[in-house]
């Protein structure tokens, strides 16, 4: 049973058969992230009520929040698909892990991004070394550290499992890092920073903000297999059945 | 086992003390790090010892960031590395062996000098013992996640920046803990809360690091 299930996990991650799947697989990705993310963001920018609050500004939460949860997410996946290669020896997911890092990244950049413009009307200032954003901010550093182990070491098969077992490393230390933050930012915040605890959300409010979440997890699905895809054909260069596919073209 | 251990922490101290003026430098890179900061922003005692503990604690985790390429540089360079992992012992013991023997050349040291910065920067006499407690529970700390990062980057050309870029995030919880506490005692305030934590860390990293150190050297190897 095992020995078929193997079978199979093997057969399917081959990087032939996952450029082949995956070449398919984009458009039920992509489309629906498209249309779900467009919808969303109608719903979030021109028919959610008026925050009592914060009136229209509240509005970048629906770019801000989803950022920020998948760049959360977005990490894990890498950690957990680098563990997946590192144990089982799985090329494909090291290709994933990889591929993953750079949105990741960019995620995280836009939640910073994001939260300082927001910062600006709430607090007055771009940036305050708020717990969330401070958190963030270590997390895009953490990103930028696994790409920089990615590139700097030249053998392919070394490099992936180097970053891939920082990427674990790094996922043990979020949440301590993620916990220090928030207590060192109690204690220095405290009262400068009018903390707007947020009421359970309107409802809404709150629809868009899932959908876009939904939308950008979409997103994220489809363009890291188009990055999976790239990353196959480069690295299987020198592979007949590149060549093949290069000269069809 | 306990013997392995024995001979390669007694090992890297003979080696380190046969090349004594080497032994020194993350020190007087400490003292003089901690000394730019009354130059750079001004020599009053009441600016200063607010800086205190954020500047000792941070000048004491980029001295021993500066120092970590000693723990398997060498090793790599001239194979003995590859000979111990040849060894029938476990990684994981000789990989503690070696982290300790680091620690004691350079952790340790900076342990015994804060006091003189901890005067050099007007911290009050009450918080200069929770400030080497704190240093006592986080140097080790460093040593031991540094080691991963060693070890992942050891065989990389020019590997210095790089090391910081992926160590220095991992190490924020333990200056955010280790000044604070230092902070806290200066207002004579308890700081039990702050050193429960760092032991924690230390406990939690005595156990994985050595183990994850052991990975990254059998990867960096495997090259």
């Amino acid at each position: 049973m095992f020995k078929r299930i193997w079978a199979w996990i093997q057969k399917f991650s081959s990087p032939k058969h996952f450029y082949r799947i995956s070449g398919k697989m984009i458009p039920w990705f992509a489309v629906p992230a498209a249309v779900l993310g467009v919808y969303a963001l109608y719903m979030g920018l021109f028919v959610a009520p008026t925050d009592y609050q914060q009136g229209e500004s509240y509005r970048i939460i629906f770019i801000h929040v989803p950022a920020a949860w998948m760049s959360m997410f977005i990490y894990m996946v890498m950690a957990v698909s680098a563990g997946i290669g590192l144990i089982w020896q799985i090329k494909l997911a090291d290709m994933i892990a990889a591929a993953s890092a750079p949105i990741g990244a960019w995620f995280a950049f836009l939640a910073l991004v994001t939260g300082s413009l927001w910062g600006k009307p709430m607090w007055g200032a771009y940036w305050v070394w708020d717990a969330r954003l401070t958190s963030e901010l270590i997390l895009l550093f953490l990103y930028f550290g696994y790409m920089a182990l990615q590139s700097a070491i030249e053998d392919q098969r070394t490099a992936d499992k180097a970053s891939g077992l920082l990427a674990i490393v790094g996922v043990v230390n979020i949440p301590i890092i993620h916990y220090s933050v928030e207590w060192w930012n109690t204690l220095h915040q405290g009262a400068t920073v009018a903390k707007f605890d947020k009421p359970s959300m309107h409802i809404d409010m709150l629809i868009p903000l899932l959908l876009m979440a939904i939308a950008a997890k979409l997103f994220y699905a489809a363009i890291v297999l188009i990055r999976a895809r790239n990353e196959v054909l480069y690295r299987e260069r020198n592979r007949q059945w590149v060549k093949e596919l290069v000269e069809k073209l | 086992m306990l013997k392995a251990f024995y001979h390669l922490l007694a090992r890297d101290l003979r080696l380190a003390f046969r090349s004594r003026h080497e032994l020194a430098n993350p020190l007087i890179f400490f003292v003089l790090v901690v000394t730019l900061f009354p130059l750079a922003v001004s020599p009053s005692a009441e600016v200063l010892r607010v800086m205190a503990p954020g500047v000792i604690w941070v000048s004491a985790l980029l001295s021993v960031l500066l120092s970590l390429d000693r723990l398997f540089k060498q090793d790599y360079e001239d194979g003995s590395l590859d000979q111990l992992m040849l060894s029938p012992n476990p990684l994981v013991i000789l990989v503690l062996a070696k982290v300790c023997a680091h620690w004691l050349l350079t952790g340790l040291p900076l342990v015994l000098v804060a006091p003189l910065l901890a005067m050099f920067m007007y911290v009050p006499d009450e918080a200069i013992g929770v400030l080497m407690l704190s240093l006592l529970l986080g140097t080790p700390v460093l040593s031991l996640v540094g080691a991963i990062g060693v070890s992942l980057t050891v065989a990389v050309n020019r590997g210095g920046v790089l090391l910081s870029l992926i160590i220095l995030p991992l190490y924020i919880p333990i200056l955010i803990f280790g000044a604070n506490a230092v902070d806290v005692a200066s207002d004579g305030m308890s700081v039990r809360g702050q050193m429960l934590f760092l032991g924690a860390v230390l406990a939690l990293a005595l156990s994985l690091a050595p183990l994850a150190t052991a990975v990254a050297l059998r990867i960096t190897a495997s090259r």
